[in-house]
C-alpha cells in the first residue's frame, strides 16, 4: 500500500514530469478514496496558476510604479 | 545540434523565460527588458561558444546573470543584491517531516477550500500569497521561483542550482507543502476570508 506521502511525492513530480502510466494508475486509485490527497492536488494545481497570476501582478503592479 | 539551435527566432522564443528571470531580480520591467536584450545580443555574437550540450536556455541564463551582475556593479544598490545568487547553503533537506506522521499519513493535512479562484481576483491575497512565498526557506524559495514564477523546466533548475534530481523532487514537494500550509492557514482557513465574500 501507498501511504499519503507517496502519493503525494508523485502528485508533486506529475507537475514536473510525466508519470510513469503505473505511477498515474497508482494514484488515481489512491485520490479515489483519499480526500486529503484529492484536496493537495487540486491545491497544488491552483498553486501553480496563482504562481503564475502572481508573475504577471508583478508585472503590471512594477508598470504602476514607475 | 549547434548552429541551427542558434537561429534569432530560436533565441527570442527565450525572450519571455528571460524576462522573467531577469524581472523577479531586478524589480524593473525596462531595466529587465534591456539586460535581456543585451544578452540576447551577446548570444547572437558569440554563437561560436555556444557547445549546444548545456541546452540553450542554461546557456543563455548564464550570460543573462553576467549581465544582471554588470548592472549590480555599475549601479549603487550593490546592497540590495537580491535573494536569487547568494544562497547556497542547504535548508528543506532535513528528514525530520513536519507534514506527514511516521506511517506517512498526513499530520493534520489539505482541507477543502473554498473557491480558490475568487481568492485570484483579491489584493488582500496576493499579499498573503507573496508572505507565504517569502517564507520559505531561501533555497528552496528559489527552486520555486525558477520553476513556477520563471518557468523553468525541472531539469534546468537543476542546473541552475547545482541539484541533483533526487534533492529537487524532495525540495519541490516540501516547497508545495509548505505554500499550501501557509496558504490554508492564513488565508482559506482564515476567517476574515468570510467578509471579502459577502
Ligand atoms: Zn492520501
Amino acid at each position: 500500500m501507498h501511504s499519503c506521502r507517496d502519493i503525494s511525492i508523485l502528485v508533486s513530480q506529475g507537475l514536473d514530469k510525466k508519470l510513469s502510466w503505473r505511477e498515474r494508475f497508482t494514484v488515481r486509485m489512491h485520490l479515489m478514496m483519499c480526500t486529503r490527497c484529492r484536496n493537495f492536488q487540486k491545491q497544488t494545481q491552483f498553486i501553480r496558476k496563482a504562481a503564475r497570476h502572481y508573475t504577471d501582478g508583478l508585472q503590471s503592479r512594477l508598470d504602476k510604479k514607475s | 545540434m549547434t548552429g541551427t539551435l542558434l537561429t534569432e527566432k530560436n533565441l527570442s522564443a527565450q525572450r519571455p523565460v528571460l524576462f522573467r528571470y531577469a524581472l523577479l531580480q531586478l524589480h524593473d520591467r525596462e531595466l529587465a527588458d534591456d539586460v535581456v536584450q543585451e544578452t540576447l545580443l551577446a548570444a547572437l555574437q558569440s554563437a561560436s561558444d555556444f557547445e549546444g550540450r548545456a541546452g540553450l536556455r542554461t546557456w543563455l541564463i548564464g550570460i543573462l546573470k553576467h549581465k544582471i551582475a554588470d548592472h549590480w556593479r555599475r549601479s549603487a544598490r550593490e546592497a540590495s543584491v537580491p535573494e536569487f545568487n547568494q544562497i547556497d547553503e542547504d535548508d528543506g533537506e532535513t528528514e525530520q517531516d513536519e507534514f506527514f506522521m511516521s506511517n506517512g499519513q498526513w499530520n493534520g493535512g489539505p482541507k477543502a477550500w473554498a473557491d480558490p479562484e475568487v481568492a485570484l481576483k483579491q489584493q488582500e491575497f496576493w499579499a498573503i500569497y507573496e508572505a507565504c512565498q517569502n517564507n520559505l526557506p531561501p533555497k528552496m524559495a528559489k527552486v520555486f521561483m525558477l520553476r513556477e514564477l520563471v518557468g523553468l523546466e525541472a531539469d534546468e533548475v537543476c542546473q541552475e542550482v547545482g541539484l541533483s534530481e533526487a534533492n529537487y523532487w524532495v525540495i519541490m514537494h516540501r516547497a508545495r507543502l509548505g505554500l499550501r500550509e501557509c496558504l490554508e492557514i492564513r488565508w482559506f482557513n482564515n476567517t476574515k476570508q468570510e467578509k471579502h465574500h459577502a
